[in-house]
Parts: C-alpha cells; sequence; structure tokens
C-alpha cells in the first residue's frame, strides 16, 4: 500500500507548458505516473508530447477524471491555482512553486480547510510525492527510490527527501511512500498527517523523519509519537551546527519558546522512543538495523 | 528582510498608524535639520538592529539644536554591540501615561496569524511572557477571514487596555492587522504603543520584518535596499539572491536547499572541519547561479577549501557540472573544490566534471567523504 497516492492517481499539472512543469511532467509520466492533463487558458486544444492541455482544472477533470494535481505556476499565481483545483473537485494538490507569500499560503490553507475540508494540500516549496513503482508527483528523481516498503519517509527539506531515500535504496530498503512536506512556514499536509498516515498503512512498518531547526512541528510529532504510534520512527533532525536562525522579533520568541534547535527536537523526539541519528547516513544505517527486527 | 525603526516607522506611516514626527540623519548637520523640523524636545535614537542600545548610550533626549549636535556626535559611527551607527532618527518627544505592547506574526503550529496584545508595554515583553504570561492577550486569526472590528474591540478590552486609550488602541490593532497583511509583513510589533497625556495613542516603536517572497508585489521595497548594516560577504551574496549567512570556518560550503546545506555544515563539523558560512543556492539553480556562488565563496579570506553538495532534484547535474565550469573560466577559485554531485542527471554532471578534474577539483561519491576531503584541504 502507500499513502495519499498510488497507481490509479490521474494528475492534472497545472503549469505543464512551462519549462520546469513540462520537464518533470514528462519525466512523472515517464516514471509511470498518469498524467493526463495539463492546463493553460491560453493554449486549451494544444498537447505536450500527446498530454492535453485544457483551459482550467475544471475542464481537464471533465475530461480525464483527474484526481491529483500538480502545480508549478510560478508563486504569484499560486492561490488562484490552488483554489481552482479545488473548486474543481480535486482531492490532492501538490505545489512545487517556491516563493510563495506567506501570508497566500496561509490564506489558502484555511480556505481549503473551511471550504474543501477532504481535499488535501502538499506543499507549498516541496518536492513532492513518489510511491515508487506506483506513483510520482514531482521532482524527485524516481531512480533513487525502490518500491515494496516496509519503510514510509517524511521530510521537512526537498535535497534531504532525496538523501534519505538514497541511502535506502543504497543499502536495498525499499519505500512505500516518501513524502516531501516542504520547509515553508504555513505546510498543507504536516509530520502528523503523514505519521498518522503511515500508523495505518499495513505495508509501512518503520518511518523515516527529517526535520531541521525552526518552528515547533518535530516536537509535535515528539508527542504524536509517543502516545499514537507503534511503529519504529528514525529521525535526523539537520541543522545541529547551523548558526542560530533569525530570531523574528519577541512576538517569534514567544511562540516557540525554548524549542526550535536542534538539540531541544532531538530530545523530544528521543524521549518519545525515536531513534535519532546524527547525519543521513548515519539514519540509513539506524534504519537498516531497525528493519533487519521488524 | 529586518526594517530598521525609522523603516519600520515609514511603512506603518504607509498604513496610517500614528507615529511621531520625524526624521533620519546621517550627519549631525542632518540631524539638527530634522530636529528643528520635528519640534524640540527631541529624542535621538541609534538606528541598529540590534537590543540594548538604550544602556549603550544610543537613546539621548534633546532640547535644544546644541544639545542635538552634541549628542547626535557621540551616536553617529558609536559601535553597538559591533553594530556601528550610521543613522540616527531624530522625533519629537512625547510624554509618556501609559505604555502597551501590540504584535501580529504567523504562528507556524496553529497555521493561523496570532495577535498578541498587553497592558504591561515598554519593557522586555519575553520577560512579562515568561514571569506574567497571563499579561498577555494571544488571539489567533483565521487567515481566510481576517480581523473583524469586533475581533479588535474584544482583543484591546481582554487585555485591560486603559478605557481613554481603547478606541485609538482598537483602530491602531486594525490598521496594524492591515499593514502585516497587506504590506506582507512576517511581523509587525509596536512597544511601546503609548497612551500620552492628552489622551492620544501612537506608536512609539517599530518593529518590522518583510516576507521576502511577497517583494514581487511591493516595488516600494526598492527603497530598503542597500541601508541593511551587513557582512560584506552577506551583501555580495544577496545581490545575486543567494541565501548565506557568514560563519567563522574555513570550509567553504554551497548546496541546494536549505535543508542539505544545513546538513553539510552538520556532516563538516562532525568530521573536524569548521564551515565558512551556510549557502543555500535554491531549486533550479542554474549555471549562472552556481559561478555566483562560487564567486561569494571565493571572496572570503578565510575559506581553505570550498565543498558543493549537491543532490539534483530540480537543480539538474548539468547544470551544476556546467556553473562549476563556468565560474572556474570567470574567476581565480584560490581554494581546491569538492564536489558531491548526485540525484536527477547526475551521471551527466559527473562526465562534465571528469574532464576538468585536477588536483584543485575532486569529486567524491558521498557526503561524508566529500567532507573529509574538503576538511583535509582546508587543514593545509
Amino acid at each position: 500500500m502507500s499513502i495519499f497516492v498510488n497507481e490509479t492517481t490521474k494528475v492534472v499539472y497545472q503549469g505543464l507548458t512551462g519549462s520546469a512543469g513540462r520537464f518533470y511532467g514528462l519525466r512523472n509520466r515517464a516514471y509511470g505516473t498518469q498524467v493526463v492533463a495539463g492546463t493553460n487558458p491560453k493554449r486549451a486544444g494544444e498537447n505536450v508530447e500527446g498530454i492535453p492541455v485544457f483551459a482550467n482544472v475544471h475542464d481537464a477533470r471533465e475530461v480525464t477524471g483527474a484526481t491529483a494535481s500538480c502545480i508549478f505556476v510560478p508563486a504569484p499565481g499560486v492561490e488562484s491555482a490552488v483554489m481552482e483545483a479545488a473548486e474543481a473537485g480535486i482531492e490532492f494538490i501538490v505545489v512545487i512553486t517556491e516563493g510563495v507569500p506567506a501570508k497566500d499560503e496561509a490564506r489558502f490553507y484555511n480556505r481549503l480547510a473551511r471550504e474543501f475540508p477532504r481535499t488535501r494540500l502538499l506543499g507549498p516549496n516541496c518536492p513532492g510525492i513518489i510511491s515508487p513503482g506506483k506513483c510520482n508527483i514531482g521532482i524527485t528523481a524516481g531512480e533513487i527510490a525502490t518500491g515494496g516498503g516496509p519503510v514510509g519517509i517524511v521530510s521537512r527539506s526537498g535535497t534531504l527527501t532525496y538523501q534519505a531515500l538514497y541511502e535506502l535504496t543504497q543499502k536495498g530498503i525499499g519505500q512505500t511512500t516518501c513524502v516531501g512536506i516542504g520547509g515553508d512556514p504555513v505546510p498543507g499536509t504536516n509530520f502528523i498527517d503523514c505519521l498518522e498516515a503511515f500508523q495505518r498503512d499495513p505495508e509501512t512498518r518503520a518511518v523515516m523523519m527529517i526535520g531541521e531547526i525552526g518552528g515547533s512541528e518535530e516536537e509535535k510529532a515528539a508527542d504524536f509519537i509517543k502516545h499514537e504510534m507503534t511503529k519504529p520512527v528514525v529521525v535526523y533532525i539537520a541543522g545541529v551546527t547551523a548558526p542560530p536562525g533569525r530570531k523574528m522579533g519577541h512576538a517569534g520568541a514567544i511562540i516557540s519558546g525554548s524549542s526550535g534547535t536542534a538539540g531541544a527536537k532531538m530530545d523530544a523526539l528521543r524521549s518519545a522512543g525515536a531513534h535519532v541519528a546524527i547525519n543521513p547516513t548515519e539514519a540509513g544505517n539506524v534504519m537498516a538495523t531497525v528493519v533487519a527486527h521488524l | 528582510m529586518d526594517l530598521f525603526e525609522y523603516q519600520g516607522k515609514q511603512y506603518f506611516a504607509r498604513y496610517g498608524i500614528p507615529v511621531s514626527p520625524g526624521g533620519i540623519a546621517q550627519t549631525v548637520d542632518e540631524a539638527v535639520s530634522a530636529a528643528d523640523a520635528a519640534g524640540y524636545p527631541v529624542v535621538l535614537k541609534a538606528q541598529v538592529q540590534v537590543g540594548g542600545r538604550g544602556k549603550a548610550g544610543g537613546i539621548k533626549l534633546a532640547s535644544n539644536a546644541a544639545e542635538v549636535r552634541h549628542h547626535a556626535g557621540n551616536i553617529l559611527g558609536m559601535d553597538i554591540r559591533g553594530h556601528v551607527v550610521q543613522r540616527v532618527w531624530v522625533e519629537r518627544a512625547s510624554d509618556i501615561k501609559a505604555e502597551y505592547y501590540a504584535s501580529f506574526t504567523l504562528d507556524r503550529a496553529a497555521r493561523m496569524h496570532l495577535a498578541m496584545v498587553s497592558k504591561e508595554g515598554g519593557i522586555d515583553i519575553e520577560h512579562v511572557a515568561a514571569t506574567n504570561p497571563d499579561a498577555i492577550i494571544r488571539r489567533h486569526i483565521d487567515p481566510a477571514i481576517g480581523l473583524t472590528h469586533a475581533d479588535a474591540v474584544d482583543i484591546i478590552h481582554s487585555a485591560g487596555i486603559d478605557e481613554e486609550a481603547r478606541s485609538g488602541a482598537v483602530s491602531i490593532l486594525e490598521l496594524l492587522y492591515k499593514c502585516y497583511v497587506e504590506g506582507d509583513a512576517d511581523l509587525v510589533e509596536i512597544n511601546p504603543l503609548i497612551l500620552t497625556p492628552d489622551g492620544r495613542v501612537h506608536a512609539l516603536d517599530a518593529k518590522v520584518t518583510l516576507d521576502d517572497n511577497a517583494s514581487f508585489r511591493h516595488p516600494e521595497w526598492a527603497a530598503f535596499d542597500g541601508t541593511e548594516s551587513s557582512d560584506p560577504r552577506e551583501q555580495m551574496a544577496r545581490e545575486r539572491g543567494l541565501q548565506y549567512v557568514g560563519l567563522d570556518g574555513s570550509v567553504g560550503i554551497i548546496a541546494n536547499g536549505a535543508g542539505l546545506a544545513m546538513s553539510t555544515l552538520d556532516v563538516v563539523n562532525q568530521v573536524g572541519g569548521t564551515p565558512a558560512n551556510f549557502l543555500d543556492i535554491g531549486g533550479g539553480a542554474s549555471a549562472a547561479v552556481m559561478a555566483n556562488a562560487l564567486e561569494v565563496v571565493n571572496s572570503d579570506p578565510n575559506v581553505k577549501a570550498i565543498f558543493i553538495n549537491i543532490f539534483g532534484g530540480i537543480t539538474r547535474g548539468e547544470e551544476v557540472a556546467n556553473g562549476i565550469v563556468t565560474a572556474l573560466g570567470r574567476v581565480t577559485i584560490t581554494s581546491p573544490i569538492v564536489v558531491r554531485l548526485d540525484g536527477t542527471n547526475a551521471v551527466e554532471g559527473r562526465a562534465i566534471l571528469k574532464a576538468h578534474e585536477s588536483d584543485r577539483l575532486i569529486s567524491r561519491p558521498t557526503m561524508v567523504e566529500a567532507a573529509r576531503a574538503a576538511v583535509a584541504f582546508a587543514a593545509h
């Protein structure tokens, strides 16, 4: 099994006619993803190497039955692209675009939560999701992933998502699904959403979680791991030796309190029973040991 | 981008938030003109992005031009905890009857905006939060709905703001929210928000952090460019659109993605080295971006080795390799370079690099091996 996507997921690419959208849309199709449509209001009726282009997501969904959307449009257009997908009835929206203003993402996340509670948003500023051998939506290089499980991956950092896949693949450990949630201030899907889904997924038997300094998402995940998870979790937090982050005035300091540092996150996760590694390679080694004892 | 106090006040003023009349000065003469225009008595405030300027003598009261001349002469050029004062803000002094606190920021955990208001303003609000947390009213604002007038009234009343200040404070809170949202700020903070003896409420200080991602819809932000006091390396990186933080070590770091860059610092440290910087070239980095990154790292005299750590997702391997080759042709790189390249089109990228490898440019297959090689270079 996999979480959020599988071999039946049909994806429309908003921004398929742009350079990044075209490159990754075609790559995702070559991987085996059902890339059924693209959108561009000015180029309806055209196609990108056989993928039909529609004026909007509504039309694309009517004709192709798309269930998911992958957004590559430039940052200023992301908010309206997300709302367009949700209004068209898309259930799973993946935003790859980076540089989306925080006010926009706070607004569209909360609008989705109110008006389209069944729609799942992943990103913005994330690498996407891959369920090896079934579906790859986004910019992850499919060849670094290996199917079959038993490990689920969730990561806040784009490049470290690939690093995690790569470390496991090198060791011959398969993955069920790898979700890159992105490091933006308002992630559509967070650690707990993924941990919950992995806990429910029978094929996922262990989880690798990659976090980084800042915010309190990792601390909240630690609480979830402690109380709700029976599957082993291996964690790496980037930024143990990073320069102290720019403090966002006093207000930021009050919200995060003493949490937010890599050390505080690692302590919280360790006391929640997670296996904490000090670098991505060690995380791979620890996971190999965990998998050997499943 | 963190604004200086004077820029924050100018930004507040754009949204109608009342601030004291004043002007900015880079010389003693400019300070006197600003004081004459604002009206005496005036307060001179050193413009530095660091706390403790009052204790350091960076805030002074002056009742005439001679005093302004004296204090401005002392404050301009003063070193406050490593920050040299280049500008002084001169504003009309205010009589203060009461001091409050108000701010808006994003509560990431709740994925909503957070309003915080306290009647205990004017002092270190973190101290209030630690010792008397009930004195701070916190209210989540749903970004899909915004701050309503009723919300603002409720927050100000709940915070126990004095009755005569309430309507002024409600109005400022609504304007501050508008400034926060329409002004695309990550943080807006007024401490203190004051009540004067004649019953007026206004912002005596301004802390504003702008969301760099929103700069495309704020051409007016161009006025803030080039005023930030910073490390010359950071200035150079910013001009090139790179995410850079200067450090004290000898291994220059270039990586794609903040997470991988942080992880690279961790690994360099773990194998006994010291990073000279954090540099994230971001996604979609082209040859030109890589060349820019190498130029910035190369300009740091402490750098003895450069570690380029790229895992390709949106950045394709051949672009990275071409960038390195282009940069090598454009500037004389003084330090040996170790490259670790993986991910999208890594094979193509490595093939391009292979033709240029030497004792000054080597490639290693893993992060740890590459870190060891870079640290060994730096030690020589």
